[in-house]
């Protein structure tokens, strides 16, 4: 009883969302909107307590075992100081909350993105490496196409963008709908599965 | 509001079937049809022989590995996806066959996730895949975390936990953007055996150049079948391949009318 109950849930929520995408009506519109956006915020909620609760309790006992104690602390301050100025000061542009976004947040994630430079460029590095004639081939293709983005590409040969355009757009697009058509058929299976119930590793049942 | 729906439902003047999406529907219809006739069908005498996934042979290498090392194995499905993506429901079938063995092995374990829904779901799956291996004692609920839901926020989290752990194993399986090159070179730094699939092809281009092994596109759906032996998900996963040949088909068609009758577009629905 504990997985047929929520094996019917999915199964009928299913075919049921299945059903509303052929639909223009309004109703399906609205079946739509409240179980895609209603539904998910309600159960997202419930569990982003849920999630809170987990990351407080492992950073604090993290804490007392003083293990990366700092890092745990910030973590910490940083959960519960951004509610708390929200709350007292709001959101709007000239709030606290939007100037510790402002000058904390988004310089730390700009951080952390501007690391991927580097790792692109070691893992281009690695993955240049001429070993068998498939990576000659990718090795080709990206100096072609790594050059016919600089100026000094039509210097040396004014066909470099137009030859880098044709790898871009025929046999790496053809590769890319290959691979996309098999996911599209994967994800197929994969839902079906789930909906007829044969796969139910989901519920925390293998079969 | 009952009575504006009623309203609604018994305007005549709106249609409910929008034709539009007749070619989807006669699409997806077949395709359904055929997976399910694979599915139902399938004879007992009927051998199911999948081609050998690189990837997916080396989970119990991996798994091994960590044990010899004392070291943990960590697993995360990326940031992109939610519960509703079938490459997440795939990533969760591929993680209940690494839990079982990292249950048996008596390694250690960590799973962090950018998504509360997802942390559930997979402290679910995970609870139960000790239990199947018989050790749900070994089981700690806190293994599998929620970090945070801002994209870079999961990935420093994601990156500190790599440099800091040093797992010897890493599975990047599920959706992933922008953080996955920076997961999979942190894990290369390391020097742990990562293991990754996605469904972005934009992504998958880096997985290759830094995983040990990377599971291409429709491989991350057939790792459940492959892993497990399920005679139905196999049977499924025939059926894919029957819809694959089908699609070929209607390709080569559909070429061959596009140069003899270009001005016909009944292809383009």
């Amino acid at each position: 009883m504990r997985r047929r109950i929520p094996q019917f849930v999915c199964g009928l929520f299913g075919l049921v969302l299945f059903a509303v995408y052929f639909s223009q009506h309004p109703v399906a519109g609205a079946i739509n909107e409240t179980v895609l956006r209603a539904y998910w915020q309600i159960i997202f909620a419930f569990t982003l307590l849920v999630g809170i609760v987990s990351f407080v309790r492992i950073n604090l006992q993290a804490v007392e075992r003083r293990e990366e104690r700092p890092y745990r602390l910030v973590s910490l301050v940083g959960l519960f100081i951004m509610p708390a100025l929200a709350l007292i000061w709001g959101i709007k542009g000239d709030s606290p909350f939007m100037w510790v976004f402002e000058h904390v947040q988004v310089p730390m994630q700009s951080t952390v993105f501007a690391l991927l430079a580097f790792f692109v460029a070691s893992a281009s590095l690695r993955g240049f490496h001429a070993r068998s004639v498939p990576a000659a081939i990718l090795l080709i293709s990206a100096l072609l196409a790594l050059i016919s983005r600089s100026d000094i590409s039509v210097l040396l040969f004014d066909q470099f963008p137009g030859m880098a355009e044709w790898v871009r757009s025929t046999p790496s697009m053809a590769a890319r709908r290959a691979i996309l058509i098999g996911i599209g058929l994967g994800a197929l299976t994969t839902s079906l599965r789930v909906i007829v119930g044969i796969e139910r590793t989901w519920l925390g049942s293998e079969r | 509001m009952l009575l504006s729906w009623t309203a609604l439902i018994l305007n005549a003047q709106i249609t409910w079937f929008d034709m539009h999406r007749l070619p989807v529907l006669i699409g997806t219809l077949l395709s359904i049809a055929i997976v399910l006739y694979a599915t139902y069908n399938k004879r007992s005498r009927d051998r199911f022989r999948m081609r050998e996934i690189g990837g997916l042979k080396a989970v119990e290498d991996a798994i091994g590995r960590a044990t010899e090392m004392a070291r943990p194995v960590l697993f995360t499905p990326g940031w992109g996806g939610d519960i509703q993506r079938p490459t997440t429901i795939a990533s969760m079938n591929i993680l209940s066959h690494v839990a079982e063995k990292i249950a048996q092995y008596d390694s250690q374990f960590v799973y962090p996730t950018h998504d509360p829904v997802i942390m559930t779901v997979a402290q679910e799956v995970v609870r139960e895949s000790y239990a199947r291996a018989g050790f749900p004692d070994r089981f700690v609920e806190d293994n599998i975390r929620y970090v945070s839901s801002s994209q870079f926020g999961y990935a420093a989290a994601v990156e500190g936990m790599i440099s800091r752990l040093k797992p010897a194993s890493i599975f990047l399986l599920g959706t992933f953007e922008a953080e996955s090159l920076i997961l999979a070179e942190t894990g290369n730094s390391v020097g742990a055996i990562q293991i990754a699939g996605t469904d972005s092809t934009i992504q998958l281009a880096f997985f290759i150049v830094a995983c040990d092994y990377t599971l291409i596109g429709e491989e991350l759906f057939a790792a459940s079948g492959y892993l497990s032996g399920d005679r139905s998900i196999l049977a499924s996963v025939r059926a894919q391949d029957i819809l694959k040949i089908l699609i070929m088909l209607l390709l080569i068609v559909a070429v061959i009318w596009a140069t003899v009758a270009p001005s016909s577009e009944w292809w383009c629905f």
